[in-house]
């Protein structure tokens, strides 16, 4: 793919840019914040709901932990979490996508008919299902959600990679005698890849979406620990005097769903642009 | 064929300019005349315009492009300043269209019955279900369709392309319209059906007494149908002749190379290519667009736009330089024997393939084929659309297809699958595909497709890879900077030129290609055809797998007719086009178009 | 709600999305197409049965098989659910005896057909929790989850179908492009921070006019008593219309750039016909697999909705059961869940075979 033309539609593309300047900004928030933390996010410092002062400049939780410091302290494992599970997906779903489309028959037909039934469980469900039965680990909730988003992107790549087999330049490597390995890695994935980095955009605005309705459940990090999720769920009975420990987070994991999703759009978009420029 | 009446013609195009939105110029300075019951073709290879022309006959510009100036006149009424709800009811009234590919112009929710109805229903709203049924009959029965209910209450997927291809041309016909603009009808359908459409268009433009506009690239096609010959190039007019002189006496340099370059089922002779290729819109010069091809050009054809002059009555010349009509190469009755190979009987067959039988699913594709090639022969292989004769390519090539039989390749047994055979075998067999633009992976570049099967069969270093990847190219024709591009850089010629290079980098002894001109424009086709003949001629075997008569007229020493997946004639080309011996083969051969085969 | 069952119409609304989605879907279609090719003399058994049949199956099977799985999460995992009900201060024995209780000292298969039988029977077991039969327990609170979902399809269907189709006759219009850049927004914002906004909004700080928290009468239906309802279905909808919208937006504006409708329009056809007999029926038909995906993620949406307004919904039951690990509650609710969305897109594909006839009937037969 012509790189130029790509950083050119990049640079064009004001939705790429915002959702890239949003993604970027939570992540460092995230990545930084625990250093940054004026205060533990495990120190009662203050008044239960208190409002803001100066030595908390988004006030008091339901316990009077300082809600800056817990915000700058809790959005690490959300965004590690989200990122590691969509990641998880993709890849996974990818290979075994490209296996089905590539090969077809027998293999695609089980492939397709076990990624419909794992599809029919709603994914919050299954996640619930099997955080109440084995607990609540981060590393056992991140490959659930991503077994959760493994049936979209398996679907995804194999209809991709159905259509690029039955490409000419595909059939020539077949007939040279190319390996499979090597057809699948180097010949289908380079054509793949675009549509697959707009869905791992995607997915990452629904992991957002789905780690944090876990923490508000209760079944995501364990409380005292600081998380946004959390926090919107445990000042959630004092909203009407303290609005702030619940709207801050609740902003925060909003722009983070937003700015991911926008990634996704405009690399969509730019590279359907780019298809029609063709 | 039909007198010209010299009252007023029914279509009036004056001085039309079309554009796209950013100003780059479609077509210019486009003027002509079209009369009650003439037939004029346009005709031109891909983008000359003709199809931007005759949608703008309907008033209708594709996305992007609009109508800068200029008039169309429709039995003198001003299709441009026309209020939309007035040129709504022109349109398919008193002028319509057939489209290219009717099963894309078909609504797939809607029935034909229905289809027909609706324009009915869109003209003539007093007439009620019970009044309108007797028109649709008459009409489907016009244009060779069964008129019961049964048939009308199918949808469009239900039918061939032949008959879907037969209710576009019911639906523009329904209404009598002046004026009747045909894009290419053909073109999806193979040879016998094409044979039978062009007959009820010209007998329904006959009985309706409509003036038609024939968009179609093909010249033999034109020469059954057209009255007159528009010839366009690069978006403007460079000849309007009337057929009879048009093939026997064009007077444009680019009219006289595409009828050169044309192979032709009638004769054998060498198609020779026009040079160089057809400049995009926005890249044309000020000077005659052909001019960089063209033979005679002089240095005045750079600067100066030669504008239409009218020769005679009916016909009109844009070009600086000639002013006696061009000389074509006369046919030959005596078939030029030099083109043949010597006799192939005393050199060893390279490939024998023996029983092969395919199926797809349960459903048998291929019985018993059994055929041999030889050291420097090209065998073509004939049959039309679902006859077998790509799946039997494949099965040469070692693609996985459910197939039983034997091959022997250069003396030792070649397994059917691919994977299955040595990499010695596998390279010497190599594959050219029909559509150049997906034969090529679009993420790598020349060099890297090239250089991947070069390494793959030969584990050689750099730059022994680059020496091979160079002289490949060099003997395609292609500049080295080629190498350096990806696939969506290069134009159809130029991509199929690299597809024959990445065959020959793998030094193969037996070339199949499978209709791999058919994508392409005939000068370009010309030129692919002019390197194959030259690969043969190092004594390369070719087994080139067509639909089309004409080129296998001009390029095979043997042709094999195959049809419903068996060999049902074969033999040497000369005497198996001259003196067919079964039915099929026989209609075959009467229904190609030519243009030169007496009429 | 993030709208998140992965299935590969994410959301763009280019047509290209489309096309990889509608091939997905026709690949169950292969075989069916296959068998109209076999029979084609037999005109007494329509086209499409066979595949009919061939589907429903399919997807009983994948009942049976989503039930194991069930099973075998609750029951068969590493984890010891007679521990988990107990609690880590109960003794050994205790535990023991819970276990046998629970026939898990017999093999697993076992298990697993004694409370399959059962459950066909309509004994799922009673609840752990409070002893209740489950399906005693689970029925009102269906009835009112049955309620919401019901109200809110009634509302996205007519909604997305109108406005995607108005945005699409007016593409790239300035009222196009802001309506498309809040879609993207909204479709961003997870369906919790949704709710809390909306229960702020109209509940507790701006306009306190709704009720925060839905307190249904368990003796009356749950649509009489709609004050109760609007917060959690206007969360619903506010979640899933934007993504339906562009769907239906999407392929409506696929269709009218197709040749049909050009060729259509050229043969003089009125603008209305056009839109309401040529481009919507068209654009409707691929609507329908995006109205079964928004509609089992729903399923799953369903959930945080009724537990941010405490709707005594089959969400909010399956959120407390999982809170005190009430196995046979969690088991009940979650194969019906899953059976619902099975059953969904079950009644997608059968509507969209039988609604293209393409797929419906026979194919071409050949000659000119």
């Amino acid at each position: 793919m012509n790189i130029s033309a790509w950083t050119k539609k990049i640079r064009q593309n004001s939705q790429i840019g915002l959702g890239f300047t949003l993604s970027a900004g939570i992540l460092l928030l995230a990545l930084l914040g625990p250093w940054l933390a004026p205060h533990s996010p495990l120190d009662l410092v203050g008044p239960r709901y208190g409002s803001p002062d100066a030595n908390a400049l988004l006030g008091y939780d339901y316990l009077g932990h300082d809600v800056w410091s817990r915000l700058l302290s809790g959005g690490l494992s959300l965004v590690w979490m989200s990122i590691a599970a969509s990641v998880i997906a993709l890849v996974s779903g990818a290979l075994i996508g490209m296996v089905a489309g590539f090969f077809r028959g027998r293999i695609d037909q089980t492939i397709l008919w076990w990624s419909d039934v794992f599809l029919a469980f709603p994914n919050l469900i299954l996640i619930l299902l099997v955080v109440a039965m084995l607990g609540r680990d981060p590393w056992l909730i991140v490959i659930i959600v991503s077994i959760a988003f493994l049936p979209g992107v398996i679907r995804l790549s194999r209809s991709i990679t159905l259509g690029i087999a039955q490409q000419e330049y595909i059939e020539a490597t077949t007939m040279m005698g190319y390996s499979t390995y090597r057809i699948l890695l180097r010949e289908i994935l380079p054509n793949i890849s675009m549509p697959l980095l707009i869905h791992l955009g995607t997915m990452l605005s629904w992991a957002v979406g789905i780690l944090a309705g876990l923490s508000f459940l209760g079944y995501g990090v364990e409380p005292p620990a600081a998380d946004w999720g959390l926090m919107v769920n445990e000042n959630r009975a004092g909203l009407q005097i303290q609005p702030y420990a619940v709207l801050a987070p609740a902003i925060l994991i909003a722009l983070f769903a937003l700015g991911t999703n926008l990634l996704a759009e405009g690399l969509g978009r730019a590279q359907s642009g780019i298809k029609e420029a063709r | 064929m039909t007198s010209v009446q010299p009252i007023h013609p029914v279509l009036k195009v004056n001085q039309l300019n079309i554009a796209l939105e950013n100003g780059t110029a479609l077509v210019s300075d486009i003027s002509f005349d079209v009369h009650a019951g003439e037939v004029l073709a346009l005709v031109g290879e891909s983008g000359s315009g003709k199809t931007t022309i005759a949608m703008a006959l309907l008033a209708h510009t594709r996305a992007g492009a609009r109508i800068e100036s200029g008039t169309i006149l429709i039995d003198n009424i001003d299709l441009l300043s026309l209020a939309p709800e007035k040129l709504r009811a022109i349109r398919g009234g008193l002028v319509s269209l057939v489209a290219q590919n009717p099963a894309m112009a078909l609504n797939p929710l809607r029935t034909i019955g229905q289809h027909l109805h609706d324009v009915l229903k869109a003209h003539r709203p007093e007439l009620n279900q019970h009044q309108r049924q007797p028109q649709v009959n008459a009409i489907i029965h016009d244009v060779g369709l069964p008129a019961d209910q049964r048939f009308l209450d199918r949808f469009p997927h239900q039918l061939s392309g032949g008959q879907q291809q037969r209710i576009l041309l019911g639906l523009a016909f329904i209404l009598r319209p002046k004026l009747i603009v045909l894009d290419e009808p053909t073109t999806a359908l193979d040879v016998s059906s094409q044979a039978r459409i062009l007959n009820t268009i010209r007998d329904l433009c006959k009985r309706y007494d409509a003036a038609a506009v024939y968009v179609s690239h093909d010249l033999a096609v034109v020469k059954q149908l057209a009255d007159r010959v528009m010839v366009l190039y690069a978006g403007r007019i460079a000849e309007i002749s009337p057929r009879s002189s048009l093939f026997t006496q064009p007077r444009h340099p680019y009219t006289y190379g595409l009828l050169e370059a044309i192979p032709d089922i009638a004769l054998r002779r060498a198609p020779k290519p026009i040079p160089g290729q057809t400049a995009a819109p926005g890249h044309r010069g000020q000077g005659c667009a052909f001019a960089p091809r063209c033979f005679k050009a002089s240095q005045a054809c750079l600067h100066k736009q030669p504008s239409l002059l009218t020769l005679d009555e009916q016909h009109q010349l844009a070009c600086l330089n000639t002013s006696v009509p061009l000389r074509l190469t006369q046919p030959d009755s005596l078939h030029n024997e030099s083109l043949i190979q010597p006799e192939i009987a005393n050199t060893l067959p390279i490939l024998h393939m023996h029983q092969i039988s395919a199926f797809y699913g349960k459903q048998p594709v291929l019985h018993d084929i059994s055929l041999e090639v030889a050291i420097g022969e090209c065998l073509a292989i004939v049959g039309q659309s679902g006859s077998g004769k790509t799946t039997l390519a494949k099965i040469m090539a070692g693609l996985n297809i459910a197939a039983t039989g034997r091959i022997n390749f250069i003396g030792a047994e070649l397994p059917l699958r691919a994977s299955y055979r040595a990499a010695e075998q596998r390279h010497k067999i190599q594959y050219i595909f029909q559509n150049p633009y997906q034969a090529l992976n679009p993420r790598q570049t020349i060099k890297e497709t090239l250089s991947a099967a070069a390494k793959h069969f030969f584990k050689l270093d750099h730059a022994a890879t680059a020496l091979m990847v160079a002289e490949v190219l060099g003997k395609v024709s292609l500049p080295e900077k080629v190498a350096q591009q990806y696939p969506r850089e290069l134009s159809g010629g130029e991509l199929q030129r690299v597809a024959i290079a990445r065959a020959l980098i793998c030094q193969p002894k037996l070339l199949i290609c499978d209709e791999i001109t058919s994508a392409l424009d005939v000068s370009v086709q010309a030129n692919i055809l002019e390197l194959l003949q030259s690969l043969q001629q190092d004594g390369l075997a070719i087994i080139f797998v067509t639909h089309n008569l004409g080129v296998v007229r001009s390029i095979a020493n043997r042709v094999m007719v195959l049809h419903q997946g068996s060999i049902i004639e074969s033999g040497h080309v000369d005497q198996l086009l001259d003196h067919p011996t079964v039915d099929y083969t026989k209609r075959l051969i009467q229904d190609s178009p030519s243009l030169f085969a007496a009429a | 709600m993030t709208i998140n069952t992965g299935t590969t119409i994410s959301k763009l609304e280019q047509p290209r999305r489309w096309k990889i989605k509608t091939q997905s879907r026709r690949s169950t279609f292969i075989s069916f197409e296959r068998i109209t090719q076999a029979g084609t003399n037999q005109y007494t058994i329509p086209a499409w049965l066979p595949w009919i049949v061939k589907r429903i199956v399919s997807s009983l099977l994948g009942i049976i098989v989503i039930s194991m799985l069930v099973f075998a999460a609750t029951q068969a995992l590493p984890s010891d659910p007679a521990r988990v009900i107990l609690g880590p201060e109960a003794t050994e024995d205790a535990v023991e005896v819970f276990r046998k209780h629970l026939g898990m000292d017999q093999p697993i298969t076992t298990q697993y057909v004694k409370w399959i039988s059962r459950a066909l029977q309509g004994d799922w077991g009673h609840s752990i929790d409070s002893n209740i039969p489950v399906t005693q327990l689970i029925a009102g609170r269906l009835e009112n989850s049955l309620a919401l979902v019901a109200s809110v399809l009634i509302v996205i269907i007519p909604g997305s179908l109108f406005l995607g189709v108005f945005l699409a006759l007016r593409r790239d219009s300035w009222i196009d492009r802001t309506c498309v850049s809040a879609m993207i927004a909204l479709k961003a914002i997870p369906s919790f921070a949704i709710a809390i906004g909306l229960m702020m909004l109209l509940a507790t700080s701006v306009f306190p006019v709704l009720p925060a928290v839905s307190l249904l009468d368990p003796n009356q239906s749950a649509f009489a008593q709609p004050i109760f309802m609007i917060l959690p279905a206007l969360t619903l909808v506010i979640a899933t219309l934007p993504y339906l919208t562009r769907l239906v937006r999407g392929s409506m504006i696929e269709v009218l750039d197709s040749e049909f409708i050009t060729s259509a329009r050229l043969r003089g056809l009125k603008h209305r016909t056009i839109i309401w007999q040529y481009a919507i029926p068209n654009a409707v038909i691929p609507a329908i697999q995006a109205i079964a995906l928004t509609t089992s993620v729903m399923i799953g949406g369903v959930l945080i909705v009724e537990v941010v307004f405490t709707y005594p919904g089959i969400g909010s039951a399956l959120n407390s059961a999982v809170d005190i690990r009430d196995i046979p509650v969690i088991q009940a609710i979650v194969v019906f869940l899953a059976g619902s969305v099975m059953l969904i897109n079950l009644l997608a594909d059968i509507a969209t075979v039988m609604l293209t006839p393409r797929l419906r009937t026979q194919p071409a037969s050949t000659g000119a």
